[in-house]
């Protein structure tokens, strides 16, 4: 067998484990006194470990394939920080043994991965910019950093569900709703492109790009077209309407649809679920967290943030500016990338001296962690695609 | 009470440092242009052989001159297109004691010769082949022409093309007290 | 006016202290009607001591200096800034708009209204913007202040503190707790065994360890202004320097910005790309199509000028060293660093051209090659033809009519050229470039055609220095030894009390408590003491309210 193939393989495998692993500390909610040697949360952690391990076999193999650090395109960058986001909750895990708080991390991490693996999953060379030695000593630690910032959050969420009143409906209740809504449409975002992708959909269109007629393919059907587009496969489904006409790169139009699909098929998730449940999604949840100590919780989602800010701030900035000067005799150059560095950086900041010296603990300080890692995904999602992807000289 | 009073005089002392600072950092950031021979300065000295000839020229030579330095090429139309203004006042000029030296930047000599032939040029013209002269002028743009004065100091610096009557008034400027 | 706070333990205290720096003792009187039951938590930041800021507002002065060192001003500085750097990544920074264009009309153009209002709101340069350096500069001076403000008496405090308490001091302590009697020689023992440093009074014991991580903010706060400083530095001349050259393929040429002192030879440029049949790679340069590049490299000779000649002159060389600069690996030397940061493919070196018959090309009176970078002015062939040349033109184009040429590089060569055949024939005149051939007559007897051509590279590198780097890297590696010290490190104090015939125990750490009952666990065990219990307790929402809970949703838990 092909070493390519063996990595893959292993990345499958970790990602099924995770899988199991949740179910497992999923069962630990039941039992009767919480953290001593509970038999699921054992098992639950072992099979993190063993995901985690089958993760680095699948990250060890493809980096021999490759023949570099696979951490070179959106698909490798976002599953090493999905295997960080696991390696984070194992240290964290070892040092405040919490169950609950793996069924908050896991999950997070086994859709990052998912969603890492709806990119092209290639083995691609490593352009010139790229070809040394600090693209893995930058990308890892800041992915580490930012994945540990990320177990803040997941503790944040927790304590949030935990601790929000939801006998009444208040602007707490609307945005943890919100939240909610997010993770299902990367949830519905996944579902959607495996599903066109697995029927081979595609439909093509010519439109102008840059003066040129273009041709340029949808990989789902099409609710925005391109601006000023023409459909020319037959028998496909017509846009329902052209996408805003600033939207000028060859993708742009295309990735906007995406967007769409996946807000809207969120909306149809979060609605279906709502309608089983009939109460908010988060009320659903709470119930499962009563035997969480919420001040145990308050306290990892801070200390997570004091372990990953200096990791972030070595690798996302530090390191960042030390590779940006030798490759582009500037360590500083404020493109969009490096400005959410800076921003997500500022954000931290702020929480800290806002928990120090402003005595910002539990529900404020939870909202400060669900805010920093919608920092952080936007960073990772949205610069990469929208800010770049829309504006087209990327 | 003393106390209190090295405490303030602390306190304003690093302030204002810390707003010089910022003063200097602001002011800086607007004036951040190239570092160019600007006027007011000394114009540099370098020495050029002149086109057609193994003699070389130094700047030092025209001490107590007026010296008219012109940038120039033979790919550049309103360089070639001044050049006729400055043959026409250049005899007139040379007698009250200025001189008009003009630095070509064009790469090959064909080039120049060929139009030498095609322009009756009697101004030095001085080959600046590796570009050493507009490095150290900071020349740009093209036609770039100094005016400096018998002491050596830049008077002017035009970064265009210079009609008839803008010439006369910048050479008139240089010219050696009698 | 001297509001210096005498406590009843004897130690006199600046104004506006909150608890006493020796024993401890909250200065401020208890409120009526609140017995020692339903007091809250002491508030330890800066362990109660005085920031000086609040007590001395008298002055103008006084009053920016307050300004800055409040932390709610801090914090309102960090968001401002925050959200103005989101707004300057809405559409792209003028840096990053194709070069040449005009951004007053590519903003409109390329996004409309949207587009328009950015450009004129000057977001299309917002990180040279004066306000948004103001912006930072009001960060630097807020760090400044607050950090002095707070070091100083913070210091004091923890330099003065005693081991002996005072009882309301260790009451109001989070961790909490009374035993009826201790092994205080075992308990000694085992804290110095978890490192922790013990000192005693009266039987009153204080135990503590990891002071040094509180002063982490203040030494990552110093390396933030030295990265600020020498970010400022930029602006001082000499310290930085930003310059651009293009060297042709065989060109020796001087180095901009090095005052005339080195000199570069381009011996070659390679551009590399990926083969497409690479096996490893083969799928995914498919998928994208076209070229991938694999290096961008230039061979490079670095001189240094020996001589001392006026500029101008030709310069007396010595090598200084053989080279290459490729991404991410640059040429160094004395403190300069060359960057591969472009190249151009599009330059001749050399034409070779024959002339022959008009009407038998076959019938060749002879080949010659002209050196683009030197072409002479005629050609003497065989059988006493000669060409003479006219005109050259590097970069051809017609303008209005005539033809010039736009730059002395030959992107585009052409030429005016005379042919003379043997005797005295009248010569002939006809003109010759890349892709046309004219003869303005129609009746020439002979024809030049190209035979041959080289093309030759042209490499643009990046000049630099930048004796900023050094500040900036000490900043950089002093804020990181500031935040792990402050961030991996804990203070964690224990004060053993002994109150009649109990012995109480107070814990106190800035962060980590759940560490710091590990630590009480470990170095309680067989000394008959018992864990205190956290006096602070969030408040779950599905239960019954018990006490009045804080905007923060933090419980302040009566006993």
């Amino acid at each position: 067998m092909e070493l390519s193939t063996i990595s893959s393989n292993l990345l499958y495998a970790a990602f099924f484990i995770y899988l199991a692993a949740i179910l497992f500390f999923g069962a630990t909610v039941k039992d009767k006194n919480s953290g001593k040697a509970s038999k699921a949360g054992k098992i639950g952690i072992t099979l993190t470990v063993i995901g985690f391990l089958s993760q680095v076999g699948y990250f060890f193999t493809r980096w021999v394939a490759s023949a570099h650090a696979p951490v070179s395109n959106l698909f490798e960058y976002t599953t090493f920080f999905g295997m960080m986001l696991v390696l984070a909750f194992i240290v964290i895990y070892s040092i405040y043994r919490l169950n609950i708080l793996g069924l908050f991390t896991l999950p997070v991490a086994v859709l990052i991965i998912a969603y890492a693996s709806m990119f092209p999953r290639e083995i691609s060379p490593l352009v010139p910019s790229l070809q040394t030695h600090w693209l893995y000593i930058h990308v890892t630690t800041a992915a580490l950093g930012q994945a540990i910032l990320a177990v803040s959050f997941a503790a944040g969420l927790l304590f949030l569900i935990r601790q929000i009143d939801q006998s009444q409906k208040s602007k707490h209740t609307f945005w943890l709703e919100f939240v909610m809504y997010i993770v299902f449409s990367t949830l519905g975002f996944i579902i959607v492109s495996s599903a066109f992708s697995g029927f081979g959909y595609q439909v093509a269109f010519q439109a102008p790009i840059e003066g040129e007629m273009t041709a340029i393919e949808y990989e789902m059907p099409a609710i925005a077209g391109p601006h000023d587009g023409e459909l020319t496969s037959s028998g496909k489904m017509a846009p329902w309407f052209d996408a805003p006409v600033w939207m000028r790169g060859v993708d742009a139009a295309q990735k906007f649809n995406t967007l769409i699909w996946s807000l809207l098929s969120g909306l149809v998730l979060y609605g279906a679920v709502r309608l089983i449940l009939r109460k908010r999604i988060a009320a659903s949840i709470q119930p499962w967290l009563k035997k969480a100590n919420p001040d145990i919780i308050d306290e990892v989602s801070y200390r997570a943030v004091t372990i990953g800010f200096p990791i972030f701030t070595l690798g996302a900035l530090i390191f960042a500016m030390i590779w940006a000067q030798q490759a582009w005799d500037r360590f500083w150059g404020w493109d969009p990338k490096e400005v959410w560095a800076l921003i997500t950086w500022l954000f931290y900041a702020a929480f800290l001296h806002l928990r120090l010296s402003r005595g910002w603990h539990g529900t404020n300080s939870a909202w400060l962690a669900v805010g920093g890692f919608a920092i952080i995904m936007f960073n990772l999602i949205a610069v990469n695609l929208v800010i770049s992807g829309l504006h087209s000289y990327a | 009470m003393q106390k209190k009073k090295r405490r303030l005089i602390f306190r304003t002392v690093l302030l204002t440092i810390m707003a010089g600072l910022v003063t200097y950092a602001l002011f800086a950031n607007f004036t951040n242009d190239d570092p160019v021979v600007a006027e007011g300065e000394q114009a540099p000295n370098f020495q050029l052989t002149e086109f057609g000839t193994d003699e070389s020229k130094e700047l030092k030579d025209f001490e107590g001159k007026g010296v008219m330095l012109n940038f120039w090429a033979t790919y550049c139309e309103p360089c070639k297109d001044e050049m006729p203004h400055m043959e026409k006042l250049y005899e007139e000029y040379e007698d009250k004691g200025v001189e008009i030296v003009a630095v070509n930047l064009d790469s090959t000599n064909l080039v120049v010769k060929r139009f030498l032939e095609k322009y009756d040029i009697s101004f030095p013209i001085l080959h600046d082949k590796n570009g050493q002269v507009m490095d150290l002028y900071k020349v740009g743009n093209i036609p770039s022409s100094l005016f400096i004065n018998a002491e050596g100091e830049v008077v002017k610096r035009v970064d265009r093309q210079l009609t008839l009557d803008k010439l006369e008034g910048y050479l008139k400027q240089i010219q050696p007290d009698a | 006016m001297n509001n210096k706070i005498t406590c009843e333990c004897g130690h006199v205290n600046p104004e506006g202290t909150e608890l006493c720096e020796a024993c401890g003792k909250p200065l401020t009187p208890q409120q009526p009607g609140q017995d020692n039951k339903n007091e809250s938590l002491l508030n330890m930041r800066y362990d109660g001591s005085a920031r000086r800021s609040q007590t001395y507002n008298r002055t103008v002065i006084d009053k920016i200096w307050n300004f800055f060192s409040s932390v709610k001003v801090g914090v309102w500085l960090i968001v401002i800034t925050l959200t103005a750097s989101m707004l300057g990544t809405i559409f792209p920074q003028e840096m990053y708009i194709p070069p040449g264009v005009n951004p007053s009309v590519h903003y409109e153009d390329q996004y409309g209204l949207a587009g328009q209002i950015y450009y004129q709101l000057g977001l299309h340069n917002l990180y040279s913007s004066w306000w948004y350096m103001i912006l930072i500069a009001l960060i630097g001076i807020s760090i400044v202040i607050a950090s002095i403000d707070r070091f100083v008496p913070l210091h004091r405090t923890l330099k003065n503190q005693k081991p002996k308490r005072h009882e309301r001091f260790m009451r109001k302590q989070r961790l909490f707790g009374k035993s009826p009697s201790a092994d205080t020689e075992l308990l000694k023992q085992q804290l110095k065994k978890r490192r922790f440093n013990v000192r005693e009074e009266d039987g009153h014991i204080l135990a503590e360890k990891g002071r040094f991580a509180r002063w982490g903010p203040y030494v990552n706060h110093i390396g933030l202004i030295i990265f600020l400083l020498g970010a400022l530095l930029r602006f001082v001349p000499f310290m930085y320097t930003d310059d651009f050259v293009w060297v042709r393929e065989g060109e020796t040429k001087v180095i901009p910005s090095t005052e005339g002192q080195y000199y570069i030879k381009n011996e070659d440029f390679i551009l590399e790309t990926y083969d497409e049949d690479d096996p490893r790679y083969k799928e995914a340069l498919q998928q994208q199509g076209g070229q991938v590049p694999k290096n961008y490299q230039t061979n490079a000779v670095i001189y240094e000028r020996k001589d001392d000649a006026t500029v101008g002159t030709d310069p007396e060389l010595e090598v200084l060293k053989e080279t290459h600069s490729k991404v991410n690996q640059p040429i160094k030397f004395d403190g300069y660093s060359l960057y591969q940061a472009s190249f151009q493919q599009n330059e001749f070196s050399s034409m070779t051209f024959n002339l022959h018959d008009t009407g038998n090309e076959d019938n060749v009176h002879g080949t010659f090659t002209i050196d683009l970078s030197d072409p002479q002015s005629e050609y003497e062939l065989e059988d006493g033809y000669r060409v003479v040349i006219n005109e050259y033109f590097p970069e051809y184009e017609l303008e209005d009519g005539a033809p010039v040429s736009k730059s002395k590089y030959p992107k585009n060569p052409a030429f005016v050229f005379e042919v003379h055949p043997p005797g005295d024939a009248e010569p002939e005149v006809s003109f010759a470039g890349i892709g046309r051939n004219i003869d303005p007559t129609n009746e020439n007897d002979y024809k030049l055609g190209i035979e041959d051509f080289e093309m030759r590279d042209v490499s643009g590198l990046t000049v630099k220095k930048d004796h900023t780097l050094p500040f900036l890297g000490l900043g950089g590696a002093i804020f990181m030894i500031g935040v792990m010290q402050g961030m991996y490190w804990n203070h964690r104090r224990i004060w053993i009390h002994p109150k009649d015939n109990e012995v109480w125990v107070a814990g106190h750490t800035n962060k980590n408590w759940y560490g710091l009952k590990k630590d009480m666990e470990r170095a309680f065990n067989d000394t008959g003491l018992s864990v205190p219990e956290d006096q602070q307790e969030i408040k779950a929402a599905s239960e019954k309210p018990r006490a009045k809970e804080d905007e923060h949703g933090v419980k302040h838990n009566q006993q």
